[in-house]
């Protein structure tokens, strides 16, 4: 039978005159294979001395001795502590609540110490207080393990001690206090109490002392709009949860929007119980976090997103506005609006436009709706930086007032715009101290660089909402010779106690009330309930308006401040010069209304999950975390639109290798051009808009591995994240390395299964759920039936049995879990040239996709229309190709844990085979790395180490250095080269859990088992647990409609499980 | 075994007689009280801070009350007010009382309000008594290396002497034949052997024998190899030399010290712990030296003694100050029992869980002057004893639902780890 099908073996194929496909056609491989290298000189073979026997015997011989010598056991030595801390067990770990507060990210959290050394951070649940911690709050326990740290204080270019470095600064400062001179503190966001009050001291002591508050990523059209409404320099806080109806316009509150830590309550409010769940739209330019998980999403340029808010406004609070917009998207703003309306107290809206009247205008809204997810009550104080300030700043340091700057938490010269102008003034002063963890962009300038502490190894307070108290405590006795900012201001105003009692003091006056200071650190977070409603209360009286909230001063609340010894004339200085003049409601709304639309294009500048404001870009673990969109590490890029793309002659390929390639461009703004930016076609983007990332592009303090990417900063002029910009083609193609190259999911319901809330509400699980079938003797059998399987089944009914659930409603993408897996497990990083081979270890990926149609289910009918006859090839092509703005859906896949696993009968040294407690268990040192097994697996979720990862100058990152190595966790091998690893369902933790309850005496609860996932996981999408315990929620969750398992047809029964996602499509 | 005893009744005699002397020397001049009496009293109440004749905790008590009373005219009364509550002088002001108290660092000594007049006065004749000097037999085991060079010695000569007894043979019996050879030579007897064919030869010969040696030699090799491959990496039997020579037998065998009052994380955590060194100072700080019944034959008193000091530089402790120096030097110890990084043992899960006594896998260690290597500590070791042993689930409310449906399942009583699931890849390899 001849036939005349015609199979393509490549993506390129698909394309017409590909020069990789001509080669291929004439050439077995596409580059020549460099025989003649080495067998090309026949002379040089003969006359060689080494005959091949002699080869063979020197092999033989070197074998035979190697393994002789192996065979010598090694004389490990063991040496106990002289005299052993009393919390400290060998073997057992210890867990410490503290605070992260570096001024980009603030979170409470919990921090596992083994033998004295932080291995591992963990959401801490007692505090309801800020969401949970995201990726990089994750990976920054690896930032204590830094190999670049400064280990000490640096003058120039040598070390001095401390006490030469306080008494030099401190006589300068003395000597500059009555100059006339500014003494400047440049400073992140602290947001703490006792260093609010310990700077208010400094500047007592030395008068003429400016403290400037600098955020990278800055928000200060926010607090502007904020502090004009309510007094209070803070940010708008909302719950997500208690709203039905949530419009963002340009808003990606799901990663760093306004600090983050909002997925919580939106993943909370997703889930459809009662046939309720929120729905979402998002009206965005770049292709955002939160945009993907929309439920309608509109793309349209930064301009337009003006004019669609003042539209959005005057529909729903009143007035006329007319706005020249096109017409679907003003369809898609009414509609909005009439959701809103509809929902009335139940329904928010939110902002990410860096413009003071549109945060003016959403505030309105809100107030107006009298929106029960807006909390007046609790803002957030996690931003304070002030960006006038700054310029002012820079300005007087240029023009020489400036004779002394401190900085600490801040790298200016890496995040400024005008850095040039800041190292001018910088040299014109005449003591510059930076307090730094490592020899950075800034730091490298100054005269002093003072060795800082990393969070975990320092004291601290944070006040992240108001009337909720963080504390922070070390973890760790300091590494290295290194003393906290707060600590040298005590030091420089002549003060010998230690921060630490510092703290204790400010709490015990005016925070704690009474309360115990011990009990507010084991619990790592305070809620005062002095003069303010708790979160939980303020749900009767969410409206607290402006005119009876008085108690602030200047972000400090009044009691405090008075207590601080802060006067209010101190702060009112700072209000003049902070406060514009802000535009009321309506008037707001006009002015955004006749905000004109540029003609090029508009650079909109946002925060990556994985690598935030960038003051960890020397961490390999965020290095190599795949972005949840473009799903490519190691690198920032341009978004650009397929339309623009084409329009430019910028292109994406695939190279023969499977790597993907890029275009450069150039891209200018107001004369300053970036050149060579590598160039990513992101489908969703919209027309005329691009986007690129912060956080790359470092130069200084970090390994040359690390220096990836762009520096976006310095396009961020005036610290407006909304930019004009031109944008031209350059020379060269960019290498990505991308962890997932086919982008769609070319009509295949059935792994992600997606349905709309009216069917969920009103079909039966047959139509949006359905068990697929296969024919047993002419009737359709369901695959889940034990008659039409290969196997026989096994007991697992009595123990345990685990199962992990994974909601696709509630997981937004966000990566917190790829993290805490590489942290638990030792995952290892092998950096951007493997990671392009595909060769990436994570053991838990969150696969992307997005429909070729309008919505996926548009992609299922297309599928289902394929003839096959003449144009299928063609058609599944188109399929393969993105829509201009398609529907997202992510999908974490980690070991199936099959309970008839493909790859446990493959194994031909059963290195592989499966527990009694569903687990399927990986014996590494039995492992001979044949990879049978991660060609059978259908999940494609085995990763085989095809070098040495740990000690080897090959793979320089963490797992080189003994200082990095610090962080791994003792209870899990680190796997060598050429075994076989995956996804073990954290059996070490599992194990440890029975272990305790054995100990004890004492059956297990429900909520004990957990894996690392599954606690990292804060928004509730991930569930591990024991289903014999039928009481479990695991269990129940396995009932649930909305259950499937992956690729149920093969019938693999894995032991994870996902749960349908439901769209709430349902228009006004 | 007969010799011991007997020498330590000699001793035993020895020292009966002296102390019946001295009992008798002392009765001269002290007041009244029985020295019998006070030691056991001295040694129940006092000699956890004091001794005779060292200072420790608190000062060196011989002679006390004749000291007192030369240097600082303080009678019995003082002493007996001291005993009894030391700090209502200090607190009443007493010079002399707050004198002592700041120069032992402001350690109070515990009152005794319990004594009597009778026992303090048994308390000081104990300490009147002379000093006993050493008897001779402490210097027949003064050098233990001596001792014990002395039956080696023995053996060697023994060994010597036959060694030359063979060679001397050896040489007449050459001599005879040499001389045998010329009395042949000068009779003209001719004495070359008639040469058949060699047994080498003859061996090649027959094919069978061949064969037979070949396969012989081929599975003997095999045995070898197979018996030598096994054993890699196995260190059964391993004794390293440790930096101090800590020996097991008289603390865990002599004195009966539970193994879990120093390894005490064998309890809760995966590792047993090698014990910190202010473990060791619980008891040795006031344990400055063995006993003399302590020493044996290969290890001397005086060896002992100096490995105590070892402790001692270790820990930073000033013997002669009674006090913590500061200066440490941790101690580096050689791991016995290693097991490799992909195996995961957790002691607490045999220790407590399971209520295993340490013996069973490392073996008699109350013995072990020196502690080896007991137990393989292979995978089938491991593995056949989690076949074997029942799960011990009495009393244990984890157990309770799993033990009940599982035996059901496999119509037993007592389940075996391996029943249990102990026989998984994964409970011990992650």
């Amino acid at each position: 039978m001849s036939s005349n099908k015609k199979y393509w073996k490549s993506v390129e194929e698909l394309k017409e005159n590909s020069s990789i496909v001509e080669t291929l056609q004439q050439n077995e491989f596409v580059e020549e294979i460099p025989t003649d290298e080495f067998l090309g000189n026949k002379e040089s073979l003969e006359s060689s001395k080494t005959t091949r026997r002699d080869f063979l015997k020197y092999v033989g011989f070197s074998t035979a001795a190697a393994s002789l010598a192996a065979c010598e056991g090694p004389v490990i030595k063991s040496i106990p502590y002289v005299v052993q801390p009393e919390e400290i067990v060998p073997g057992v770990a210890n867990y410490y609540a503290t605070t992260i507060a570096d001024g980009f990210d603030f979170a409470s959290v919990l921090v596992k110490t083994r033998e004295g050394r932080p291995i591992k951070i963990e959401n801490n649940t007692m505090a309801s207080t800020n969401g949970g911690a995201n990726a990089r709050v994750n990976a920054s326990v690896l930032g204590l393990y830094d190999s670049l740290r400064m280990q000490g204080p640096v003058k120039g270019d040598s070390y001095v001690s401390w006490e030469d470095l306080n008494a030099e600064v401190s006589q300068k400062l003395t000597a500059l206090s009555g100059s006339g001179k500014q003494i400047v503190l440049l400073t992140q966001t602290f947001a703490s109490p006792s260093t609010s009050k310990l700077i208010a001291e400094f500047k007592q002591k030395y008068g003429n002392v400016n403290h400037v508050i600098y955020d990278a990523v800055s928000e200060s059209a926010a607090l502007d709009a904020y502090q004009a409404k309510y007094n209070e320099r803070a940010l708008a806080n909302y719950d997500f949860s208690k709203a039905e109806t949530i419009v963002s316009v340009g808003a990606d509150f799901l990663s760093d929007w306004q600090g983050g830590g909002f997925d919580t309550g939106y993943s909370a409010g997703r889930i459809p119980t009662k046939g309720k769940m929120s729905r979402h739209i998002q009206f965005e330019s770049n292709m955002s976090l939160t945009g993907a998980n929309a439920d309608k999403r509109v793309p349209l340029k930064p301009s337009q997103q003006k004019l669609a808010l003042a539209k959005l406004y005057s529909e729903v609070v009143g007035g006329s506005i007319s706005v020249d917009l096109p017409e679907h998207i003003l369809d898609a703003v009414s509609k909005a609006a009439t959701q809103l309306k509809n929902s009335g107290n139940k329904a928010v809206v939110v902002t990410g436009i860096q413009d003071v009247n549109a945060q003016t205008v959403v505030l309105e809204i809100n107030e107006y709706l009298k929106s029960k997810a807006f909390d007046a009550s609790t803002p957030i104080k996690t931003r304070q930086g002030n960006d006038k300030k700054v310029n002012t700043l820079v300005a007087d340091m240029k023009a020489g007032k400036v004779g002394a700057i401190i900085m600490s938490g801040v790298n200016p010269l890496y995040t400024l715009p005008n850095a040039a102008d800041f190292a001018e003034g910088l040299a014109q002063t005449d003591l510059s101290v930076t307090f730094s963890m490592k020899a950075d962009e800034t730091s490298t300038q100054t005269q002093y660089i003072a060795a800082a502490p990393h969070y975990l190894e320092s004291w601290g307070d944070v006040e992240l909402k108001k009337g909720h108290f963080a504390l922070m405590q070390p973890t760790i006795r300091p590494l290295f010779d290194t003393k906290q900012f707060q600590d040298a201001l005590l030091n420089w105003i002549g003060n010998d106690i230690s921060y630490h009692d510092y703290i204790k003091q400010t709490w015990n006056e005016s925070i704690l009330g009474g309360a115990s200071f011990s009990q507010a650190l084991h619990d790592g977070v305070f809620v005062s309930n002095g003069n303010m409603t708790l979160a939980t209360s303020s749900e009767s009286e969410t409206n607290t308006t402006s005119e009876d909230d008085k108690t602030f001063v200047g972000g400090i609340i009044e009691d405090v401040a008075q207590g601080l010894g802060i006067k209010k004339d101190d702060e009112i200085v700072i209000e003049e010069t902070t406060t514009a003049p802000v535009a009321k409601g309506g008037q707001a709304a006009r002015a955004l209304a006749s905000s004109t639309l540029p003609e090029g294009f508009e650079l909109t500048l946002y925060t990556k999950v994985g690598m935030g404001d960038g003051q960890q870009a020397n961490n390999p673990w965020l290095q190599e975390f795949p972005d949840p969109l473009t799903r490519t590490s190691w690198d920032n890029y341009l978004t650009v639109s397929i339309t623009d793309a084409e329009a430019l002659g910028l292109r994406n390929d695939h190279s023969a290798d499977g790597g993907l390639n890029g275009s450069y461009a150039n891209v200018t703004v107001n004369g300053t051009t970036l050149e060579n930016v590598p160039v990513m076609i992101q489908p969703g983007q919209a027309k005329g808009s691009v986007g690129l990332a912060f956080g790359y592009g470092r130069t200084t303090g970090l390994k040359n591995e690390m220096k990836t990417g762009v520096n976006a900063y310095v396009l961020c002029q005036d610290f407006n994240n909304v930019q004009n910009v031109n944008v031209t083609a350059a020379s060269g193609m960019h290498e990505f390395a991308s962890v997932q190259l086919h982008n769609t999911l070319m009509g295949r319901g059935d792994i992600i299964k997606e349905t709309t809330l009216e069917i969920f509400n009103t079909k039966d699980k047959s139509v949006w759920n359905a068990v697929p079938v296969v024919s047993l003797n002419h009737v359709d059998t369901p695959v889940s039936s034990p008659d039409v399987d290969l196997w026989d089944e096994f007991d697992r009914s009595i123990g345990h049995h685990f199962n992990l659930s994974i909601d696709l409603n509630a997981c937004t993408g966000c990566g917190a879990c790829v993290i805490a897996c590489h942290a638990e497990n030792n995952v290892p990083v092998v950096g951007k040239e493997e990671v392009r081979k595909s060769r990436d270890m994570h053991w838990l990926r969150i696969d992307r996709y997005y429909s070729s149609e309008e919505s996926f289910d548009g992609d299922n009918a297309k599928k289902e229309n394929i003839s096959g006859l003449g144009s299928s090839l063609s058609e599944f092509g188109e399929m393969e190709q993105a829509s201009e703005n398609p529907q997202v859906a992510f999908q974490p896949v980690m070991c199936q844990h099959c309970n008839h696993a493909p790859c446990e009968t493959v194994c031909p040294v059963a290195a592989t085979s499966h527990g009694r407690q569903g687990q399927n268990h990986m014996a590494y040192n039995r492992c001979v790395g044949t990879r049978y097994c991660a060609n059978n697996c259908p999940y494609k979720v085995r990763r085989f180490n095809w070098f040495l990862y740990s000690q080897n100058d090959e793979f320089d990152y963490y797992m080189n250095d003994d200082l990095g190595r610090m962080v791994l966790n003792p209870d899990v091998v680190v796997r060598s080269r050429g075994v076989m690893e995956k996804c073990s369902m954290c059996i070490q933790k599992t194990q440890k859990t029975i272990l305790d309850a054995k100990r004890d005496g004492r059956e297990i609860k429900d909520g004990e088992f957990q894996t690392a996932c599954s606690s990292a996981c804060s928004n509730g999408a991930m569930v591990f647990g024991d289903i014999n315990d039928k009481d479990s929620k695991v269990a129940k969750l396995l009932e649930d409609n909305r259950m499937y398992h992956l690729l149920e047809s093969v019938g693999t029964k894995p032991n994870v499980q996902y749960h349908t996602k439901v769209r709430n499509t349902t228009e006004a | 075994m007969k010799q011991v005893s007997n020498r330590k009744l000699g001793r035993n005699i020895l020292k009966l007689s002296l102390v019946f002397i001295l009992t008798i020397s002392t009765s001269i001049f002290a007041q009244d009280g029985d020295p019998e009496k006070g030691k056991s009293l001295f040694n129940a109440n006092c000699a956890a801070c004091h001794k005779l004749d060292k200072k420790m905790t608190g000062p060196a008590l011989r002679h006390i009350e004749q000291r007192l009373a030369d240097e600082q005219g303080l009678d019995r009364e003082w002493l007996a007010a001291w005993i009894r509550n030391s700090s209502a002088l200090i607190k009443a002001g007493d010079a002399y009382a707050t004198k002592i108290y700041d120069e032992y660092s402001g350690a109070a000594m515990t009152a005794f309000p319990q004594l009597s007049d009778e026992d303090i006065n048994d308390l000081l004749a104990y300490t009147e008594q002379e000093a006993v000097v050493p008897a001779q037999v402490a210097g027949a085991v003064s050098s233990g290396g001596q001792a014990s060079s002395g039956s080696g010695i023995s053996n060697k000569i023994i060994l010597g002497a036959l060694g030359l007894l063979f060679a001397l043979l050896a040489m007449a019996l050459l001599l005879v034949r040499r001389t045998l050879n010329r009395f042949a030579e000068a009779k003209g007897v001719d004495v070359s052997e008639t040469k058949g064919t060699p047994i080498w030869k003859a061996f090649v010969q027959n094919q069978f024998l061949v064969l037979v040696t070949a396969i012989f030699l081929l599975l003997a090799s095999g045995y070898y190899l197979y018996g030598y491959m096994m054993q890699i990496g196995v260190d059964q039997g391993y004794q390293p030399v440790q930096p101090i020579h800590y020996s097991h037998k008289i603390h865990a065998g002599d004195n009966g010290i539970d193994c879990k009052y120093c390894h005490s994380s064998a309890r809760v955590s995966k590792t047993s712990g090698i014990p910190s060194l202010n473990v060791c100072m619980n008891c040795h700080k006031s344990i400055y030296e063995v006993a003399e019944s302590t020493a044996t034959e290969e290890y001397s008193k005086e060896f002992y003694d100096g490995e105590i000091k070892k402790l001692y530089a270790a820990a930073g402790w000033s013997d002669e100050e009674q006090k913590y120096t500061g200066e440490e030097q941790p101690v580096k110890w050689v791991r016995i029992h290693n097991l490799p990084d992909f195996a995961y043992f957790n002691h607490s899960q045999h220790v407590t869980v399971a209520g295993i006594e340490c013996q069973t896998c490392h073996g008699p260690v109350e013995e072990m002057e020196i502690v080896s290597q007991y137990a393989p500590l292979t995978m089938g070791w491991c593995v056949n004893c989690h076949r074997d042993t029942n799960v011990k689930v009495k009393d244990n409310a984890y157990y309770t639902k799993i033990h009940e449906e599982l035996s059901k399942k496999y119509g037993v009583d007592q389940l075996t780890v391996a029943q249990m699931g102990g026989l998984e890849c994964g409970k011990c390899h992650y």
